[in-house]
């Protein structure tokens, strides 16, 4: 008997008992399904957080005052005052000291009520100098971005990104139009492109303003040179770690630390950022895999006992099938055949249920899914693999059955 | 459906030889070559159920040959139904050697014996045992299925097979839309369709009214007198009088045996 009469048989074996089948196919279906839709969400997850923290800027470190320890977290430097000042950046901007940077653009942040007419729209406010738009990657719809001059005149300018933008202005062109950014009149000279927003940050609505008119009008405060944070671009991904080891080394000098232990700052790569976004991830993904994974061992258990019944009732049907020539080998066959083919139907509606979920499920909440062939494909092998390990128990107690005693049972 | 080749016939002559049976060769007219289809000698068998030991056969010995009819007759616990598991090589003898078609089955393994049920053994049972969703092309495909011979082939033999039972109008019937009679000639024809040496009969007529199964003791004596050795297992003297020799079993030995018609003469 070859295979594709023994494929026949098994398949007219699982036709004949419809709704059993069904509701076995079932079992594999729902299981297979949840498996790829948590593994499309850890997997969409984690391309939202690649695109975030690509959307940062490339090959960027960040610098932010204070150190992290590992087991306390975050620590002030000096009192919890920033640590980090103009200086600081103007240093790490220099190509002798610092050859692999190519970028550095301080900020000093803050969150400002901006009026124009009778709209206000609260944002975040962001001083900086002209590197930011390198270092950002960002780029500008029209007008023209903060330059060197802006920042020594102090000049009351600002540049808006996309949302802000289209909150204050609608439809009207903004650019030399008067804003209050808080208290000031500030100038509009440009606006930025959009580059798209994430659940935790949003690029899209901000206002850039030179750093020293930040500094002194929206920050305030007693030392006017501090800065929030110190972007700094290196100059291509592989002198990545170079300029990190340039940055480190420069600002121990200038903040006269000796021990590397001691540092007052903390300098974070984008993998770091990543990674840190990626490992709740994966906690959340690891476990939702494990209950899919369970629900599919209960699929596979429900293959198991429904191929145990239909051993059990077709005793005499293998009983004649012996008496007419069948090895055992065959009759094995013919149930592992049963099995499999349950598992394959069930992960192949499964795969089509967990792509239609995957389809339709971002609409109702905001996290994306990914479905990769890999994982399509895969779950399927799965799902046979199923039906063959949880089938072969039950083929191998068909098989073993002795035809007298088969034939005999009424 | 032809017998087998006379080349075979030639073989199997040298066999039987060997085991020192001398067939009784017809010189006649009509070359009438007997050979014996089935022999047993001094077999016995014992079942163990724990400590317990019964004896169902105890020490059998005949020799049925080729184009005999022969019934085996015996009440229940006789022996009857052990001896047509082991003649039809569901099962091996404890102690003795049986013979089917010139091949010492007594031994053999599980796999040899389903090769040789399929090959040798063409089985009719009380309860048709049909496949209910198959057809009856299907059903009696099955054991060609088995034998590996392709779909065309298998098809072909199956519509000849159930020309031969009158069933010709039928093959696309599933068991369920025929009646008691026309399955159990389905069942014939999955027997015949392997063109084996012997066919097996376990109480063909026990789940039939007495019309079918008067067609079908009509049918097997048909089935004889085209050649065929029919073996046919009963309880009913009025069946066993269909067949051309009876042999009576009791206590698992052989009460009455005639001796058989090829070496009457």
């Amino acid at each position: 008997m070859n295979w594709t009469e023994t494929i026949r048989t098994g398949l007219s074996a699982v036709i004949t008992h419809r709704l059993r089948s069904a509701l076995t196919i079932l079992g594999i279906m729902i299981g297979i399904a949840a498996v790829i839709l948590t593994v499309g969400l850890g997997e969409g997850a984690q391309a939202q957080v690649a695109n975030e923290v690509n959307a940062l800027g490339s090959n960027l470190l960040i610098v932010t005052p204070g150190s992290t320890t590992s087991s306390s977290g975050v620590r002030g430097g000096f009192g919890s005052a920033s640590t980090l000042t103009v200086g600081n950046a103007t240093a790490l901007g220099s190509r002798t000291v610092a050859p692999d940077i190519a970028a550095v653009a301080p900020t000093l942040s803050t969150s400002k009520e901006l009026t124009y007419d009778t709209t206000n729209w609260t944002t975040t406010v962001v001083g900086t100098d002209p590197s930011w738009l390198q270092v950002r990657n960002e780029t500008l719809a029209e007008g023209r971005f903060i330059v060197q001059r802006d920042v020594t005149d102090h000049a009351a300018v600002t540049v808006l990104a996309s949302t802000t933008a289209q909150e204050l202005f609608g439809f009207r062109d903004p650019v030399g139009q008067t804003v209050d950014v808080g208290t000031t009149p500030m100038t509009v000279i440009g606006v930025l492109n959009s580059v798209g927003s994430s659940s935790t940050t949003n690029e899209d609505d901000q206002a850039i303003v030179p750093i020293t008119t930040a500094a002194d009008r929206l920050v305030g405060g007693t030392t006017r040179d501090k800065v929030g944070q110190i972007l700094i671009e290196a100059t291509s991904g592989g002198t990545l770690s170079a300029a990190y080891q340039e940055t480190d080394d420069e600002l121990l000098a200038l903040h006269g630390i000796t021990s590397p232990g001691g540092a007052d700052f903390t300098i974070t790569t984008q993998q770091q950022l990543a990674a840190a976004s990626n490992s709740v991830n994966q906690t959340l993904t690891v476990l939702l895999a494990g209950v899919a994974g369970i629900s599919l061992l209960v699929g596979g258990i429900g293959v198991m006992n429904i191929m145990l019944v239909s051993v059990t009732e077709r005793v005499r049907e293998i009983g004649l099938r012996k008496a007419l020539g069948a090895t055992p080998r065959i009759i094995r066959r013919q149930f592992l055949v049963e099995a499999s083919f349950l598992g394959l139907v069930g992960g192949v509606l499964g795969a089509a249920l967990g792509i239609t979920g995957a389809l339709v499920l971002p609409h109702f909440i905001s996290d994306p899914i990914a479905i990769s062939a890999a994982a399509l494909s895969g779950s399927i092998a799965v799902a046979v693999a199923i039906g063959v390990a949880f089938g072969v128990y039950p083929a191998s107690r068909a098989a073993r059955l002795h035809p007298i005693d088969a034939l005999r049972s009424e | 459906m032809t017998g087998r080749a006379d080349v075979e016939d030639v073989e199997d002559t040298e066999d039987t030889e060997d085991t020192g049976e001398v067939p009784v060769v017809d010189t006649g007219v009509y070359p009438a070559v007997r050979l014996p289809v089935i022999e047993l000698v001094d077999v016995t068998k014992v079942y163990r159920t724990g400590t317990l030991e019964v004896e169902a056969l105890r020490g059998i010995s005949t020799v049925i040959e080729e184009s005999e009819y022969v019934a085996v007759m015996g009440p229940s616990g006789s022996g009857k139904s052990t001896l047509m598991h082991i003649l039809g090589c569901l099962d091996v003898p404890t102690a003795g050697t049986y013979r089917l078609a010139g091949e010492d089955v007594s031994s053999m393994t599980e796999v040899e014996l389903a090769e040789i049920r399929n090959r040798r053994i063409g089985f009719v049972f009380q309860q048709f045992n049909l496949l209910p969703s198959l057809n009856a092309s299907r059903n009696v495909e099955l054991p060609l299925a088995y034998a590996g011979i392709d779909r065309a082939e298998r098809h072909e033999r199956a519509q000849i097979a159930l020309a031969r039972v009158g069933l010709e109008d039928r093959v696309d019937h599933r068991p369920g839309e025929l009646s008691g009679g026309q399955q159990q000639r389905v069942a014939v024809a999955r027997a015949l369709v392997t063109d084996p040496d012997l066919i097996l009969a376990d109480e063909p007529t026990g789940n039939l009214d007495s019309v079918s199964a008067n067609e079908m003791l009509a049918l097997f004596g048909d089935l004889h007198a085209s050649g065929r050795t029919v073996v046919l297992i009963t309880h009913e003297s009025d069946v066993a009088a269909a067949a051309q020799r009876t042999v009576r079993i009791r206590d698992g030995n052989i009460q009455v045996d005639p001796v058989p018609l090829g070496r009457s003469r």
